[in-house]
């Protein structure tokens, strides 16, 4: 198949499979996916987090052979696929703690490399609480020693499985249960969070990449990318979750496309540092139409409403647009 | 002076002794006061307790026997063996010591000996083979053979030709103190 | 072959010879001189193969031991007193997960105020914790207990921690017997796991336990800590057998048999206890040491029958818990429910202060004469705890608790002992 066609489907902006040469299809798609996290589980309606943990991890299974180990931080994740007594996981699986998913891996790794089994390889994942907040420091040290472990934060912008509060990871202006509406400059404050990606990335580490469950079968190129390097690596996944967003469970895949189309969350890869690759707007978007969509921002529009707040989070996307280029030269910003 | 106390130990362990070093624990700074002991005996060394009452002291920086009371618990009829050129009455202490044996209290220039032979002012090898002639308690093939067992080559032949200096210097001065 | 070395480097060779595959490095005093000896046994390939993992703290060095224990390797870690409390959650998370993970605990004090020397706070911090605790009187008992825990946690599956007293063991330099690498090898099999993550048999490792569960697997671990009573023993004679060296068990006593006083200790303090109670039986006094080498599981039975015979037993410990008193003083006395033994707690050593013979005897004399307050703290110099009391009293603000105490001492660094 000639790799310059553009596929474009008005509508859905996905590809069918149908359309792409077997090798190329998506790892869902085929009878041999190893279905690591099996059916059965406890995750809500329109869960992201379930959705990219089952695309990533079937596609890691699939570039290592079967050969993986997951650690696995406490959080959403951890609780609803392994509700006493069952499990949903299908391959080697541990959860130790909170905060310490990353070592817990690099322990793993260390141990693998001791038994030579380098065929063998590890994930370690989190939500955005177990990465970017209290697993910081594990992940920092992770990263720092370029242990070999692919991490995956599932980041879907607050400590969902706590019953919604703020993370670092938390947009502003956003309401959780700890940034209520309440007072002049309601919902998470401007000027705080972390951009874990680009910390990943000041690590200098072989292999930096943010994807979003709009687009699974880019996540799954960038799993089989991390996959075939060694070191430690990063790859963040914006999941929405229609219960800590306040959101229709049926526009999980919508919210997530719009984050990316409206440049909030900025779809790219980095190696050693460098971006190397981004995910072009195709068509741009005002960040309204994102913000409407979920009730964590509903105070930004009810009366009297607070349009300047809506004006900062469109700046901040622009920033995001100009910063790694994401749009196309031909159109304006 | 830590390490002066482990080699002390290690050359009693050499004789066929029990032996037992240990600090007092401060602070791992480069340069700060410490104390280190070191317990002999012909049988195991059950006792846990820092030395109160000390048969030997060996005091490697004179800078300090203004600050601290160092001759503290010192038995009567115990060894001194301080680090210096000068005489006890020229570091100021030759008043508090008379209570102790005269011929059992002596200087030895250790730093400049370790200099001489290391280029280092490094005098823990150096104390120990002033101690071994002051004492009689270790041979100085003892204090030789720690040393070997701590350093190699070059670093521990130096450290035994300097031990073997003071060693020499100081059964001279107790020759001289002997006479006088 | 017996060597003059430090304790800190015999424990270093001896969990060399134990063969590790994992060894995670924290530093903190006085644990420092155990993982920089492994550092170099490592890296000049005398322990191979082997991973030395420089981690970023100690909850990193807990967890890194948890992934690589749970991965099928025999892994190891070191710390003390607040490295202990900083990786307390994953502490927790390896035995209640079941990792046979072996780590040094180099006994420290506890701050605030920060203090590096040597009590048993951070031992008695985590003395629910789940993991077999061992105390070490020695440094020969502290090498041959790594040998021996080893096993342990590997046929039980539960993590075992060694406590040695920090600088009074780990920077002491004393005679050392090492045993061999095959002497070793034929006493402590490779490690078999009893869980193990594997891609060829898949399973989960923490899952979620529910009401439905979760008293079962605490039970659980609990009657594996009953079996760890029998096993402890039974490990230490076979050690004996091949090494020739009595060290481990449970407790060990010291003329206990005809003792009407009798002195309860764990760790460096009993041999200056020995000595103590050599010196009074010289008097006439009949008094012995029992020491407690097992603190978790904690030995009721064989506690009693040691001390059921004695008219008072004073339980000498390196912590306490504030706002009650002893800490083993508790468990002792549990171990003598009913019997007419009275009990005495001497809280002695907090953060480093010496523990003398001197000291000892007059307070074991005050036992024997019933003079003994039931809870007293030894060598407490009551002038500067006075002056801080007065102090609080004439001034709300009187200031932090410790810079006024180190005024009123006019401590130094240099302080010689």
């Amino acid at each position: 198949m000639n790799a310059s066609i553009k596929f474009y489907q008005t509508g859905t902006f996905t590809v069918g499979n149908r359309l792409l040469s077997p090798e190329q299809r998506s790892v869902q798609a085929s009878l041999e996916r190893s279905n690591a996290i099996n059916s059965g589980h406890r995750a809500c309606q329109g869960c992201g987090e379930a959705l990219g943990a089952r695309y990533a991890v079937d596609a890691a299974m699939r570039a290592v052979n079967g050969q993986l180990i997951a650690a696995n931080a406490t959080g959403c994740l951890e609780v609803f696929s392994t509700p006493y007594p069952e499990t949903s996981w299908q391959l080697p699986w541990i959860h130790s703690l909170f905060g310490n998913a990353a070592a817990v891996g690099t322990g793993i790794a260390a141990a693998l490399k001791v038994k030579g089994r380098q065929d063998v390889r590890v994930i370690a994942q989190g939500g955005d609480g177990g990465t970017t907040d209290i697993g910081f420091g594990c992940l920092s040290g992770m990263f720092e020693r370029n242990d070999d472990v692919l991490y995956l934060c599932y980041d879907n912008e607050a400590y969902m499985n706590t019953g919604v509060q703020r993370s670092s990871a938390t947009p502003h202006a956003a309401r959780t249960n700890t940034t209520m509406p309440v007072g002049p400059e309601p919902g998470a404050p401007f000027g705080q969070g972390k951009k874990l990606p680009l910390i990943a990335m000041a690590h200098e580490i072989p292999y930096v990449a943010t994807a979003t469950v709009a687009d699974l079968h880019d996540l799954e190129n960038k799993v089989e990318r991390a996959m075939s390097m060694h070191g430690a690596r990063y790859l963040h996944v914006l999941v929405p979750c229609p219960l800590g967003w306040g959101a229709d469970s049926a526009d999980t895949i919508k919210l997530a496309r719009l984050a990316r189309e409206t440049g909030i969350f900025p779809v790219l890869e980095a190696e050693r540092g460098e971006v190397t690759a981004v995910s072009k707007i195709r068509r741009r978007i005002p960040v309204e139409e994102y913000l409407r969509l979920q009730k964590r921002f509903a105070h930004l529009f009810g009366k009297p409403g607070h349009p300047e707040m809506v004006a900062a989070i469109q700046a901040e996307a622009d920033r995001n647009i100009c910063r790694f280029k994401l749009l196309d030269k031909t159109e304006a910003v | 002076m830590v390490t002066a106390a482990e080699l002390l130990s290690v050359a009693a362990f050499e004789q066929g002794r029990y032996a037992q070093a240990f600090p007092s624990f401060g602070s791992e700074r480069t340069g700060a006061p410490v104390v280190a002991f070191c317990r002999i005996d012909e049988r195991d060394i059950r006792l846990r307790e820092p030395i109160v009452e000390p048969d030997v002291l060996i005091v490697q920086d004179p800078t300090l026997l203004h600050q601290v009371d160092v001759f503290q618990g010192l038995k009567r009829d115990g060894y001194v063996l301080i680090n210096s050129r000068r005489s006890f009455d020229d570091l100021g202490v030759g008043e508090v010591v008379q209570r102790f044996r005269h011929e059992r209290l002596l200087t030895v220039p250790a730093t400049e000996i370790a200099l001489k032979h290391l280029g280092r002012p490094m005098p823990n090898a150096v104390m120990l083979g002033g101690f071994a002639a002051l004492t009689g308690l270790i041979t100085l093939e003892a204090v030789a053979h720690a040393i070997r067992d701590k350093f190699a080559g070059k670093v521990a032949k130096a450290n035994v030709a300097a031990a073997t200096e003071a060693y020499d210097s100081v059964r001279r001065a107790m020759q001289e103190t002997a006479h006088a | 072959m017996r060597k003059q070395i430090e304790g800190s480097r015999a424990v270093a060779e001896a969990v060399a010879l134990a063969r590790p595959e994992v060894i995670c490095a924290y530093p903190i005093s006085p644990q420092t001189h155990i993982v920089e000896g492994l550092g170099e046994l490592v890296k000049s390939g005398k322990i191979a193969p082997c991973e030395f993992v420089n981690v970023e703290s100690e909850f990193a060095a807990m967890s890194v031991a948890i992934g690589a224990s749970a991965a099928g390797a025999r892994a190891y870690t070191a710390t003390a007193s607040q490295g202990l409390l900083f990786m307390a959650e994953a502490v927790y998370n390896a035995s209640g997960l079941g990792l046979p993970i072996v780590m040094t605990l180099a006994n420290r004090a506890i701050g605030a105020p920060i203090n590096i020397w040597n009590d048993h706070s951070d031992s008695m911090s985590q003395r629910d914790c789940g993991w077999i605790q061992l105390f070490a009187a020695h440094n020969q008992e502290a090498l041959d207990l790594h040998i021996q825990a080893f096993k342990l946690a590997e046929e039980l599956s539960m993590p075992v921690m060694v406590c040695m007293d920090g600088f009074i063991l780990t920077h002491a330099v004393e005679g050392i017997d090492m045993p061999t690498q095959d002497e070793v090898d034929a006493f402590l099999p490779p490690y078999e796991p009893r869980q193990v993550l594997d891609p060829a048999e898949p399973v989960s490792i923490g899952a979620m336990v529910g009401p439905e569960a979760f008293m079962e697997v605490r039970y659980l671990a609990h009657a594996k800590q009953t079996v760890a009573l029998e096993r402890i023993p039974e490990i230490a004679a076979e050690f004996c057998d091949r090494f020739g060296r009595n060290t481990g068990g449970l407790v060990r006593s010291y003329h206990c048999d005809d003792a009407e006083t009798i002195v309860v200790a764990l760790g460096s303090v009993i041999g200056t206890l020995r000595e103590t109670v050599e010196e009074l039986r010289r008097d006439g006094m009949k008094i012995g040491v029992l020491g407690i080498s097992s603190f978790r599981p904690f030995p009721l039975a064989a506690v009693r029958e040691v001390l059921q015979g004695a008219k008072r037993v004073v339980v000498l410990e390196k912590s306490f818990s504030v706002g009650l008193g002893g800490v083993v003083s508790t468990d002792v006395r549990l171990a003598l429910e009913g019997a007419p033994v009275r009990g005495y707690t001497v809280v002695a050593g907090l953060g480093g202060r010496a523990i003398t013979r001197a000291s000892l005897a007059s307070t074991l004399r005050d036992a024997v004469d019933e003079k003994l307050e039931p809870l007293t703290f030894m060598d407490l110099d009551w002038r500067i705890v006075n002056r801080q009391l007065e102090r609080e009293a004439a001034s709300r603000r009187s200031g932090p608790i410790a810079e006024n105490l180190l005024r009123d001492v006019g401590s130094v660094a240099s302080k010689v002992s």
